[in-house]
């Protein structure tokens, strides 16, 4: 099991309070997935020159503080941090590769968990309650934002095997389900020279439709490319700068339901987590058909 | 007739269930109303009395599963395996109806007015459904008796490995499963399918649109040519 949560809020009274209209939703997906949560809060863009690096450290201890006084120092630019616990956003204006590169050499013991101009993301081991608790989810401010309920059924739960993963900037993915041939698509990705965090099935999905987009498929194309090659029991939930994108397996096996109001976009694995929305009596509620891709846009 | 009113925002599921668990002779000729379901699991589970109930919203999983004798009405949507193992009795979805609707029931009616999701009907062994929309892929697979009445139209794979359950349908049909063949509708059969649109607030509808499904009944038992297949 697992449980899957995706907001877009449309009315932009609303987006100040997009953390309050979600909470319910991630905390009604608890019993799918008690183990770990995440979320990717797609926030206004920083300058058309910078970039946000989401960093998980695992020690609460970590000093923020002093990496931000060392990535100044060292490589002579401005750069902003904001710690939660051990999270931080990073944002600067160097250029990805430099700061990926920078942050192997002094920092090996980050995990740097997404880049881009509006996207942040938080995840850890945890009730959805405690997760959400310990980096302030209610208080997130934003345009949408796609979120996870994990119950771990075949890789470790680690902060890093939590969703969302990312698979480019901008772009994150949530599963509930799981894929049986994970570690076949690794090997076939390695070899072509995608590089994978961790063991986990849904990175192994992630990092293929990474793959199919560095080839020039569209985010359609590559879905149905990911029809063919991955093996198992799926729904997907994709985020990106402008839009929500969800998609099931062709055999229906995992749940999702759909309330689309004038306001809001609301996704999620089950009703309850739809229930409390504003409005919701009003809201036109539907089951995605499976091998069908939804995508709503800002 | 009285009516009793459950609040599930204010009274835990397990309280208004035990309450419909109790005494068939004091619950005979009930009304029971429950309010905000708001997607909870196994709401009305496993009643065995002459009792109405309405549940006023979108139902989780398991709604009235079980069922027996008592009629059942969701106002809203049903989550996966709305009356499940149904024995006897109706129960009615007013919105639609998620994966495995029906699954395994042994008898009764159950009416979905709305479109029901993937392997609907799945194992029926005697029940009655009434679809108003579409059914989704793998309905009626293993289907081993009973009628199931489709007014919209039917995924993939309908009436995989079907026994004697006897499918109507009005729309199209994607594709029809192993040993699942068109039948010519006689009268009888005509008769099962006006009874059953009647009773499930069709009766402007014509038998007449619709075409019938059985088995081909070619899968009942090995046979010697088929054994390259498995």
């Amino acid at each position: 099991m697992c449980g899957i949560v995706g907001l877009l809020v449309r009315n932009p009274k609303l987006r100040d309070s997009i953390g309050e209209l979600m909470m319910p939703m991630l905390i009604g997906m608890t019993e799918r997935g008690p183990d770990s949560a995440g979320m990717a809060m797609f926030t206004a863009p920083v300058a058309a020159d910078a970039r946000k690096f989401s960093l998980y450290s695992g020690a609460t201890d970590f000093n923020w503080t002093k990496l931000g006084h060392d990535f100044e120092k060292h490589l002579s630019i401005k750069a902003k941090i904001e710690p939660k616990e051990n999270h931080a956003v990073l944002t600067t204006t160097l250029e990805p590769a430099t700061v990926k590169m920078w942050l192997k050499e002094h920092y090996p013991q980050l995990h740097l968990l997404s880049v881009g101009q509006l996207m942040d993301i938080y995840k850890d081991v945890g009730t959805p309650q405690q997760v959400a608790d310990r980096y302030d989810f209610k208080n997130f401010k934003g345009t949408h934002l796609v979120g996870h309920t994990r119950m771990a059924t075949e890789s470790a739960v680690t902060p890093a095997h939590a969703h969302p993963f990312t698979a480019g900037e901008d772009w994150c993915l949530v599963h509930n389900g799981s894929l049986s041939n994970a570690n076949s698509l690794r090997r076939k990705l390695q070899k072509e020279g995608i590089e994978f965090e961790t063991d986990n099935d849904t990175e192994a999905a992630c990092r293929f439709l990474q793959w199919r987009m560095r080839e020039g498929d569209d985010l359609k194309t590559a879905l149905n490319h990911g029809f063919e090659e991955l093996d198992g029991f799926y729904t997907l939930l994709m985020g990106t700068s402008t839009e929500l994108a969800l998609v099931r397996d062709p055999y229906g096996c995992k749940p999702a339901i759909i309330a689309e109001h004038d306001d809001y976009v609301a996704i999620a694995s089950e009703f309850r987590s739809l229930a409390h929305l504003p409005d919701i009596k009003n809201a036109k509620v539907f089951e995605p058909s499976p091998k069908e891709m939804y995508v709503w846009k800002l | 007739m009285e009516t009793l009113k459950f609040d599930l925002d204010t009274k835990p599921l397990r309280e208004v269930n035990q309450f419909l668990h109790g005494d068939a002779g004091s619950l005979n000729g009930k009304k029971v109303v429950i309010e905000n379901p708001n997607g909870a699991h196994n709401v009305a589970v496993g009643l065995k009395a002459e009792v109405d109930v309405t549940i006023k919203g979108h139902a989780g999983y398991y709604a009235a599963g079980m069922n027996q004798i008592a009629k059942v009405t969701i106002e809203g949507s049903a989550g996966s395996g709305v009356a499940e193992n149904m024995m006897s009795g109706v129960v009615h979805v007013k919105g639609f109806a998620s994966n495995a609707a029906g699954a395994t029931a042994n008898g009764g009616l159950l009416i979905i007015d709305g479109d029901a999701g993937l392997r609907t009907g799945i194992a029926m062994k005697g029940v009655d459904i009434v679809v108003g929309g579409s059914v989704g892929s793998f309905s009626a697979f293993m289907a081993q008796a009973g009628n199931f009445v489709i007014l919209g139209d039917a995924g993939e794979g309908l009436g995989d490995s079907i026994y004697e359950a006897k499918l109507f349908v009005r729309g199209k049909v994607k594709s029809l499963g192993a040993d699942c063949e068109e039948k010519t509708m006689n009268a009888e059969d005509k008769q099962i399918l006006a009874d059953l649109l009647k009773k499930s607030g069709h009766a402007d509808v014509s038998p007449d649109s619709f075409k019938q499904y059985g088995s081909a009944r070619t899968l009942y038992h090995f046979h010697v040519d088929n054994a390259g297949a498995y």
